[in-house]
């Protein structure tokens, strides 16, 4: 399987007043065509600025950088602005948390959905409309030829987020970036929303990289999985080698804490994490989870190596050998 | 077991007058639509549904905050609006979803928590001194906080400040709308992990709302679920995720993502739309999205049945007198 999106050693450098911010700290990662990865950690981790950073739409104060950034064969940080806007919603194209916000009151479904095709290919207009009639029904809104004509406000959030799913198939794009798509929803949508994804992303055969805090979702619809913690990938690997075996104290901490039904017994104490997360402002040195870290030792101090399991991709960064780290996850289950 | 209820509706409907356009007559929106619901001493009751379904109105209800259009509601043993205000703001009070928002920004962590000794005026300025310095310990925050203003603090934080403000005056309800739906999964076992000890610890009662099932399950003992202004199912914790018995539950239940990769998306049939609650369905407002519809569901509301062991449900699907009739066997066939 060929990367369709290929990452090396991105960073993201915010300059503020303090010093500089080093808000994501050179992460390696590869989408393949039909694959989702997901990336899943706590706020403030860098994961929403990855993304961003992906799309070429930072905020003006922040320095993305990269040994490689390849979308098939285009390289991306070499891109003019002109050639990105190109790129941008044609063939990567990105579904954002909020709904509500990311759909212009203004305009009506119509307008915004068939603006996406017009954009970025010469057809006529009654073309775009076809399409967007056609994708609609595609996201499962029914009586969509009369939907082209409502206001985002008349419609509900669960779909509001279908015609923003809509949106970024219009052109047909190999890649969906999806940050945070079901967080504003209830659960019963969010799981229809992730279903329809997943069935779009089989149909049209697309890479999917989805950037979420949950970690339920992250199980069920993950093909590979990395865990973002201050700004680094602490551990990454497959979603069963993840879930059944996790190899970094963080990505542990986190499974712990959430209450499974019918595992988790009821009433009992959840696993924490204690602590905050580090300041990334200035030189950063040694494990940024050490102190939050119930297994910190001598070693913890010095910059850890990011570490090779096997050969299908599985790294993780921490002193402990997977031994080890095996080890101490039976201690801890027993104590 | 302890029949008398602490605090209870009774019958309690909440209807609001809506604005529907310019030049439309306004219509009346039923948010909470005959119901009766009661909290024994020392339970912890959730309540669970999808936005809009009431529950949150029903939480200003019981606060006191919002007077029902019709029906009762009763604090042990009173009716709850014939008290003083203030003397029902002493025992039942609110902890709220949103941290930041929840918390006055002008004032310091200390005014903030010691905020309602000086509005019920009770203790000496020494008492008011040690009650902040105790509950602030209790609720796991250094004293080095109490000069401290809102935004200096981590959405944790600002929860438990939110907390140690109801706890400080000792009450016996604490009614929590979505405690830790805005936080990170690591706080928020933190917090969970809190309310749990501080229930054992203060005898409290709590009322918790949520649409996350999976904390439902783990701190509550008993769990109403509520569609469209009714509670459609109400049992204690155990039997209710055991047997589910209304369609609703059933599909709530099923949407819910726990960190199971072996389990794909759930996909809990639902459709998308949930209903208008200006123009509720006739019958069964849950008909429309229903898997069991039959046509007496579209004619008459059920009625609520009780469930073995206690709690009840409403759906036409358990209705003893239907189930003789021919309709009623061919649903029962198809399922």
């Amino acid at each position: 399987m060929s990367a369709l999106l290929e990452v090396e050693n991105l960073t993201v450098d915010i300059r503020l007043a303090a010093g500089v911010l080093h808000a994501v700290r050179g992460i390696s990662f590869s989408v393949a065509t039909g694959e989702t990865v997901c990336i899943v950690g706590e706020s403030g981790c860098g994961k929403s600025l990855t993304s961003l950073a992906l799309m070429n739409l930072l905020p003006k104060r922040a320095v993305r950088n990269a040994d490689r950034l390849r979308l098939d064969d285009t390289d991306l940080s070499t891109v003019s602005t002109r050639q990105m806007a190109r790129i941008r919603g044609n063939r990567m194209a990105m579904i954002f948390q909020e709904p509500m916000t990311s759909l212009n009151p203004a305009y009506t479904i119509g307008n915004q959905l068939e603006e996406a095709l017009l954009q970025h290919r010469a057809v006529p207009r009654r073309e775009a409309r076809d399409r967007a009639v056609y994708l609609l029904e595609k996201v499962g809104i029914s009586a969509a030829a009369s939907r082209l004509g409502q206001y985002p406000h008349q419609l509900s959030g669960g779909l509001r987020q279908r015609v923003m799913i809509a949106m970024t198939l219009m052109c047909g794009p190999d890649l969906i970036i999806a940050d945070e798509p079901t967080t504003a929803l209830d659960v019963t949508i969010q799981a229809q929303i992730l279903h329809l994804l997943a069935d779009l992303q089989k149909e049209f055969q697309m890479g999917l990289l989805l950037i979420t805090h949950d970690l339920g979702i992250v199980a069920r619809v993950a093909d590979r999985v990395c865990t973002m913690y201050a700004g680094q990938f602490v551990e990454q690997g497959s979603v069963k080698e993840i879930f059944r075996n996790p190899l970094h104290p963080y990505t542990r901490g986190l499974l712990e804490c959430i209450p499974v039904p019918g595992k988790t017994p009821r009433g009992s104490y959840l696993g924490s994490i204690p602590g905050m997360v580090p300041s990334l402002i200035g030189n950063l040195e040694g494990c940024s989870f050490r102190d939050r870290c119930r297994f910190v030792r001598e070693g913890c101090e010095q910059d850890i190596a990011l570490k090779r399991v096997g050969d299908a991709g599985r790294t993780y960064r921490c002193i402990m050998t997977p031994e080890e780290s095996m080890r101490a996850d039976a201690a801890g289950a027993g104590a | 077991m302890n029949t008398h209820y602490f605090l209870e509706l009774r019958e309690a409907t909440r209807t609001f007058s809506v604005g529907a356009g310019l030049f439309q007559r306004r219509k009346t929106l039923r948010a909470v639509n005959g119901v009766s619901l009661g909290v024994r001493k020392g339970e912890v009751l959730g309540i669970v549904g999808e936005s809009g379904c009431g529950k949150s109105t029903i939480a200003r209800m019981l606060l006191g905050l919002l007077e029902p259009s019709s029906g009762e509601i009763f604090f042990d043993g009173q009716p709850l609006y014939s008290m003083q205000r203030l003397a029902r703001a002493r025992r039942i009070l609110p902890v709220f979803q949103d941290p930041y928002s929840s918390l006055n920004p002008r004032k310091t962590i200390a005014e903030i928590i010691s905020l309602p000794l000086r509005v019920h005026n009770v203790g000496s300025n020494e008492e008011r001194q040690r009650w902040l310095t105790g509950i602030m310990e209790r609720v796991g925050l250094a004293p080095e906080y109490l000069p401290h203003y809102p935004n200096q603090l981590s959405g944790g934080q600002r929860q438990r400040v939110a907390i140690a403000r109801a706890l400080i005056m000792r009450p016996e309800i604490v009614i929590c709308d979505e405690p830790t739906s805005a936080l990170d999964v690591s706080v928020q076992s933190q917090i969970l992990n809190l309310l749990m000890d501080l229930r054992r610890e203060f005898g409290l009662t709590y009322i918790l709302i949520s649409h996350n099932l999976a904390v439902v399950e783990h701190i509550a003992t008993r769990v109403a679920v509520m569609y469209l202004g009714r509670i459609v199912e109400e049992a204690d914790t155990e039997s209710l995720f055991r047997d589910p018995k209304h369609p609703y539950t059933r599909a709530l239940l099923d949407s819910v993502l726990t960190p199971e990769p072996e389990l794909g998306v759930p996909d809990a049939q639902l459709g998308i739309a949930f209903p208008n609650p200006l123009e509720p369905p006739p019958g069964c407002t849950f008909h429309p999205r229903c898997v069991h519809a039959m046509p007496i569901c579209a004619q008459r509301a059920p009625v609520p049945i009780a469930r073995d062991g206690g709690g009840h449900v409403e759906c036409h699907l358990y209705d003893e007198a239907l189930a003789a009739t021919p309709q009623r066997q061919a649903a029962g066939d198809a399922s």
